[in-house]
């Protein structure tokens, strides 16, 4: 460790991998609830499970973002974090708030109060107060990382990083704005939730993958930042008018039919590139990295990203396509995946690179880390499979036949006990994961145990 | 990395290109998406297509290739040091660009006066998706041939031509297509 206000992504890691765990319970509890669903009916009903389950992810997901963030920039820039006092601040904000919206939900405390009741928007559920919590702290780490950029050195990788911090949280204002007509609700609130996963949080995924290239691989910087801008140059362009694609059926005039079809079917492109740059990157690189769980982790990311989001997203884009299969399990395989590729992997990754470093237990190859991967991802792939046919088999009994939903649902309950089959298998991915990260001191095994590092 | 060296060998800027590309793909499918929807309902697509001004197309045409014409040339003169004639060559180009954009702005309100909205029929959201999208480019296409009109160095046309070229070959599918094709 260089620089000692990276230390302050030691605090956001544990924040956000206690948040992963949280986040990955509630989705076992969720899974088996699908298939015995009167478990806590009362006590905790599926949708604050579900409701837990995905914030917490997105909360996790940020935290980690920030904490990359506060772990990259001082190597990049060379210079110290402006101000460390600050950073903790907002991560006390941050968990204040999360805490927050845990307790209002399960609680359902102030209901109907504008202020502190619970505003059930999907993903954007959290009480007011914790939104302007929100923004607070955003602003408060836009500010100190701009500072720290501005005062030091400026690489592509911190430009396209900042470029997507920043437009994570102007586009989180929209939060704030809830009209009442139902078509322009939904308008807005794909400005948050597309705009944020299919554009800036790509910005922000590229620029963290470039960092771990550049690290583990060596490859010379210029090349990196060829990549870089080409991959963000092809997020943007097919991102920002592939929100088109969520605006087929939600009242919106027809024309985004087409827009979006053929935007968002050029989202894959931006994945693909990611997948290509990460392979190229290694092939060239003459760097022989000792944390090979940290490369492992960059390529499935990668990989999974550009399986999960790129082909199992354009399986379902085009609007010919999506007037059947819209909001059945084939969209709830897509999202598992594509979170799990694009954004999971990718804090892992950075998590297990940057951990090592941050507790002084540099160099290992932490063999465990590297089983929790496999075993994590062939859950989470295996997850995937049995929803895209369980989604298969919902679209033609449910859209083509034109069965009841519930009648449906019951005869694909054997896909459901098999995802949660697949969902404990990611339980213990995680809690593996943790134990590798969190415990054993030294663990190098090594043909060369003399294997020194950079 | 030796596929650097083959990007290195491209006039103008990677990224333009980059951006080239996107948007033939872009108009590519939308093309494509047309051509498909046209097969279900030829007899329709072919009276829609009766009221478009060919004439006024057919002239914007000849008015964007002899723009790109132009700003071909400005490279040309400003690799030859004559500065003051490329600036003059991509204004002019500039200009024709701003001449399509009135033509074009005539045959949409044409299209008003008949009635016809983008939802009238499945030939008319195709026309105004396409030729209201590439008349976007032809703004920012005109807005980049004055900038590099004022920031004249000779990578910058390069790069503007580039652009105004994309624009010009995207016109040139979707003339013949949108507008002749029966």
């Amino acid at each position: 460790m260089k620089y000692q206000t990276q230390k302050i992504a030691l605090a956001y890691f544990a924040v956000a991998m206690a948040l992963f765990a949280v986040q990955i319970l509630g989705g076992v509890l969720a899974g088996y609830i699908y298939v015995m669903p009167n478990t806590l009916s009362e006590l905790l009903p599926f949708n604050i499970v579900r409701m837990l389950h995905t914030n917490s992810l997105i909360v996790w997901l940020l935290l980690g973002f920030f904490g990359a963030a506060y772990f990259l920039i001082p190597e990049e820039a060379e210079r110290e974090i402006h101000s460390p006092m600050l950073a903790y601040l907002q991560l006390i904000i941050l968990v204040v708030g999360t805490l927050g919206v845990v307790v209002t939900y399960v609680f359902n405390l102030f209901e109907g109060n504008w202020f502190l009741g619970k505003e059930g928007r999907e993903f954007l559920e959290q009480p007011k107060w914790v939104k302007v919590g929100i923004v607070v702290a955003a602003l408060m780490f836009l500010y100190n990382v701009s500072m720290t950029v501005l005062k030091g050195k400026k690489t592509a990788i911190t430009n396209i990083l900042l470029l997507g911090l920043w437009g994570l949280a102007l586009l989180f204002l929209f939060a704030f704005y809830n009209p009442d007509n139902l078509a322009l609700d939904k308008q807005y609130w794909w400005y948050v939730v597309h705009l944020w996963v299919e554009g800036v949080w790509e910005l922000i995924m590229a620029s963290i993958l470039a960092y771990l290239m550049l690290k583990l691989t060596g490859v010379d910087r210029e090349i990196v930042e060829k990549w870089l801008y080409v991959i963000v140059a092809a997020a943007l362009f097919s991102g920002i008018l592939g929100t088109g694609h969520h605006y087929y059926w939600i009242g919106g005039p027809s024309y985004w039919q087409w827009i979006g079809s053929i935007f968002s079917s050029l989202e894959i492109v931006p994945f693909f590139a990611m997948m290509a740059f990460a392979f190229v990157m290694v092939w060239k690189g003459r760097r022989d990295h000792p944390n090979k769980a940290a490369l492992l982790w960059s390529l499935g990311c990668a990989t999974l990203a550009f399986f999960g989001a790129g082909v199992w997203g354009f399986l379902h884009t085009l609007h010919g396509v999506n007037y059947y299969s819209h909001g059945t399990q084939i969209t709830a395989a897509h999202g598992h995946l594509a979170f799990y590729g694009a954004y999971v992997c990718l804090n892992l990754a950075i998590f297990t690179y940057a951990m090592p470093i941050l507790r002084n237990r540099d160099p290992y190859n932490q063999v465990l880390n590297m089983a929790s991967f496999w075993l994590m991802s062939s859950g989470m792939v295996f997850m995937t499979f049995t929803l895209t046919f369980a989604g298969t088999v919902q679209t033609h009994m449910q859209r083509v036949v034109g069965d009841y939903y519930m009648d449906v649902q019951d005869s694909i309950a054997i896909f459901y006990w098999m995802r949660l089959g697949a969902g404990v298998v990611v339980l213990l991915g995680v809690l593996l994961f943790l134990y590798a990260i969190l415990v054993p001191r030294r663990e190098i095994i090594s043909h060369d145990a003399s294997v020194a590092a950079e | 990395m030796s596929d650097a060296n083959v990007l290195d060998e491209l006039p103008g800027d990677l990224m333009m290109w980059v951006l080239i590309v996107s948007e033939l793909l872009v108009f590519g499918a939308g093309l494509a998406a047309f051509l498909a929807v046209r097969a279900a309902d030829p007899s329709g697509f072919a009276a829609a297509q009766d009221t478009l001004l060919r004439t006024g197309a057919g002239i914007n045409t000849i008015v964007l290739v002899t723009s790109g014409f132009l700003a071909a040339l400005a490279l040309r003169l400003r690799d030859a040091d004559q500065r003051l004639k490329a600036r003059m060559a991509l204004l002019t180009a500039a200009s024709l660009g701003v001449v399509f954009l009135v033509i074009k702005g005539g045959e949409f309100a044409h299209k008003t006066t008949l009635g016809i909205t983008w939802d009238t029929h499945p030939f008319y959201t195709f026309y105004y998706l396409l030729t209201g999208f590439h008349a976007a480019h032809v703004v920012a296409g005109v807005m980049i041939l004055v900038l590099v009109t004022w920031r004249d160095a000779s990578r910058n046309i390069e790069v503007g031509a580039a652009f105004w070229h994309m624009v010009d070959l995207v016109w040139i599918l979707l003339f013949p297509v949108i507008y002749l094709l029966r």
